[in-house]
């Protein structure tokens, strides 16, 4: 069989796994910003004890590769009892490693926001948290955009490693079908492709939201 | 006698292990205009941030309308509102439209009603000259705008007593007259009492009832602003002065 037609065989499956990979990408996402922004708005207030549980946690999982976490929620946790089926363990495990780049994010943007608006907001009185409400939060959000498209396209790319706990996403697909049928050099071919399909406009997209941010927040 | 509105006793001031200033004492009168005069670094900038508490200071006593103030960030945040402050840099806020810089005091923090706020700020926006520009935001202005929206800012709130921190140094001459005649109106007409930190020599002369000027952190003299300029108390402010053109 020429290459073209092994492609054209092998579409229908990449296409399961195409969407799989969407689809766990998109919930870890969102998961991650949710814990990020918990976390970081944990250390922005610096809430007692919280605030150090949520350091403690930035700093295990930006220290440690994904495929430790994945191996230790898929063979370790059902040691102790605690069994999820490899999907679940997969969006845990990106959640997990992308809400602490996600608080590294945020945390960043929060910290940028220059002094002297600080002084300018407490000059006319504002307390504490209005001057978070009002001030820090939407000029440190803008600032955040830029990290928080960079972990966005980073997450997406890390869900490849899921392979190694046989979730069927878009590598697993090709490393499963080279497995079976030894043509290496057209199914590692789509396997690019896909992640370019998702991933280029996914960036120019991202790229175009940081500039309107960025102009809708300060002007430049 | 007249009210003393801001007393100041004493004040020491360190960055860590640098003192920069001491002993401060000095007080200002209901009414009055004290200009802080000095060269770069003599830490009239820092003074000026003392007395609203974005600085702080390890030593002595600021007592405003005859309370001495408990340097607690709690505390300042209430006496601030009675404070207006404009800075150098401006400092709007980008992402609010300029009607909103100036309610977020009076809505925010004064729990002013909004039509009254706005109201009021619309006639202060009239009175610098720029009620066209409510609805804009800052990055369509110059820089000799921005700094009238942050005058208005600071007196939406009816401040009993102002401070301005250099704030022609980073305008374009042309603009500087602007906002030197707002803050001379503002002294004439409405008795404004303020501390002015200028390197603005001739806006200093016309506006000050007294001058305070520092050097290395100390204050060498306070005279009356008549005889300041004519003829100065310490050879050092004559010295000064000569250096500067005016």
């Amino acid at each position: 069989m020429n290459s073209w037609a092994i492609i054209q065989q092998s579409l229908p499956m990449f296409e399961k796994g195409f969407v799989l990979t969407l689809w766990l990408s998109f919930i870890g996402i969102i998961g991650s910003i949710i814990v990020g922004l918990i976390c970081s708005l944990l250390q922005y207030f610096k809430i007692p004890i919280l605030h150090q549980i949520a350091t403690v946690y930035v700093e295990i999982s930006r220290n440690t590769p994904l495929l430790i976490q994945l191996f230790f929620l898929y063979y370790a946790f059902p040691v102790i009892g605690i069994k999820f089926g490899a999907q679940l363990c997969g969006i845990i495990g990106l959640i997990f490693l992308g809400g602490s780049y996600m608080a590294e994010g945020f945390t960043g943007g929060f910290n940028g926001v220059s002094k002297g608006q600080l002084e300018s907001g407490k000059a006319i009185g504002l307390s504490q948290w209005q001057l978070a409400r009002y001030v820090v939060f939407p000029q440190g959000f803008s600032l955040s955009v830029p990290a928080m498209a960079a972990n966005i396209i980073f997450l997406i790319k890390e869900t490849s490693i899921f392979t190694v706990i046989a979730i069927p996403e878009l590598t697993n697909t090709a490393l499963d079908l080279i497995g079976m049928y030894y043509r290496s050099n057209e199914y590692l071919f789509v396997l690019v492709v896909a992640y370019a399909i998702i991933l280029i406009p996914l960036s120019i997209i991202l790229t175009l939201l940081e500039k309107r941010v960025r102009y809708g927040s300060f002007g430049n | 006698m007249a009210d003393k509105i801001l007393q100041v006793a004493h004040l020491e001031k360190y960055y860590q292990k640098r003192h920069v200033l001491y002993d401060i004492n000095f007080s200002v009168d209901k009414g009055e205009v004290v200009t802080l005069l000095g060269p770069s670094g003599s830490g009239k900038s820092t003074l000026i941030r003392c007395l609203n508490g974005l600085e702080p200071y390890q030593n002595g006593t600021i007592t405003f309308e005859e309370e001495t103030v408990t340097p607690t960030e709690k505390n300042w945040q209430q006496i601030r509102q009675k404070i207006g402050m404009v800075f150098q840099s401006y400092d709007l806020f980008p992402n609010l439209t300029v009607i909103d810089n100036i309610l977020l005091g009076p809505t925010k923090v004064q729990k002013q009603s909004k039509d009254a706020a706005r109201a009021e700020a619309v006639k202060l926006l009239k009175r610098v000259g720029l009620e066209d520009y409510a609805d804009s935001y800052p990055r369509m202005l110059s820089g000799g705008q921005k700094q009238r929206i942050a005058i208005v800012r600071a007196l939406a709130l009816h401040p009993d007593f102002m401070l301005f921190d250099e704030v022609t140094a980073s305008l374009d001459p042309e603009m500087v007259r602007g906002v030197l005649n707002i803050i001379k109106d503002l002294a004439n007409t409405d008795n404004m009492t303020m501390i002015v930190v200028t390197h603005e020599m001739n806006f200093a002369q016309e506006i000050a009832d007294r001058v305070l000027f520092l050097e290395n952190g100390k204050i060498l003299e306070q005279t009356p602003s008549k005889q300041f300029f004519e003829k100065p108390q310490t050879d050092r402010a004559q010295e000064f002065l000569d250096s500067m053109d005016f």
